[in-house]
């Protein structure tokens, strides 16, 4: 199989709409035919992603690859960057607003849950000018 | 257990999937943090929440769940039944409260198959 290369923008602003790249994604994947708790995992990795995107940046960008072995997903926003990415790794750290709590997140779970789900997981970041999370899932051969 | 049975047992009122009620859950989970059930999930098919916002249907469509009741008798708006019914997920109400009603499933065999457990 070539890789399948994937771009689904991620807007900014609307944390209630927030969702709709990972849900196109997941479409993708299931016709492509993969495995459910590997398009389970992307999901959710994807998702999560996303909210952040919504949360913490004006929206991004995710760039997906699929290969027969695996699927990288990376994704990139210009927000404000992570100050402390250690700090922020840890289960229940969350520099998230009200709305996003009142919406079920912002109890920092995100990235945890990102890498809990991921075989691997990058997180690039600079202040002031962004951050860019890829996280890997192999696919069971 | 299936889903009609599930909405007898919490006296619940079906919004949305009447003619999807013979759809059989192993395993439910409950919570108001969608990222809690994002992390603990395993094969839960059956979301309980006291949370009213498209967000819980979005997080029940990354889980492949099956269906979902808001407790404390909450009833979401059109938008939010229309978002699960484009994903083809069952939503139900139950005037139960959220202790009440994962206890009510519990006893009658409706496990939470949540990593760690047994």
């Amino acid at each position: 199989m070539e890789t399948i290369k994937l771009v689904y923008p991620v807007e900014g602003g609307d944390l209630i709409e927030a969702g709709e790249a990972s849900s196109k994604m997941k479409l993708t994947l299931k016709k492509l035919g993969l495995p459910q708790d590997i398009i389970r995992r992307a999901s959710i990795c994807m998702y999560e992603g996303e909210i952040n995107m919504v949360i913490h940046a004006d929206g991004g960008e995710a760039q997906v690859e699929v290969d027969t072995d695996q699927i990288i997903i990376r994704m990139r926003d210009t927000g404000p960057g992570i100050p402390d990415v250690a700090q922020a790794m840890q289960e229940g750290f969350s520099t998230a607003g009200q709305t996003a709590r009142e919406l079920g997140f912002g109890a920092g779970m995100g990235l945890p849950n990102i890498k809990r789900y991921s075989d691997e997981m990058k997180i690039e970041t600079e202040l002031g000018k962004g951050t860019t999370v890829t996280v890997r899932i192999k696919i069971p051969q | 257990m299936r889903l009609s049975e599930i909405k007898r047992i919490l006296n619940a009122e079906v919004l949305w999937g009447e003619d999807r009620l013979d759809r059989e859950v192993i395993s439910a989970c409950g919570s108001d943090f969608m990222s809690d059930v994002l992390a603990f999930v395993k094969n839960q098919a059956l979301l309980l929440t006291g949370l009213v916002n498209p967000q819980v249907v979005r997080t029940a469509d990354m889980l492949e769940m099956k269906c979902i009741i808001f407790v404390r008798g909450k009833v979401p708006g059109q938008s939010i039944v229309d978002l699960a019914r484009e994903r083809d997920i069952v939503v139900m109400t139950s005037p139960k409260r959220m202790y009440e009603a994962c206890g009510l499933l519990y006893y009658n065999g409706l496990r939470g198959n949540c990593d760690g457990d047994d």
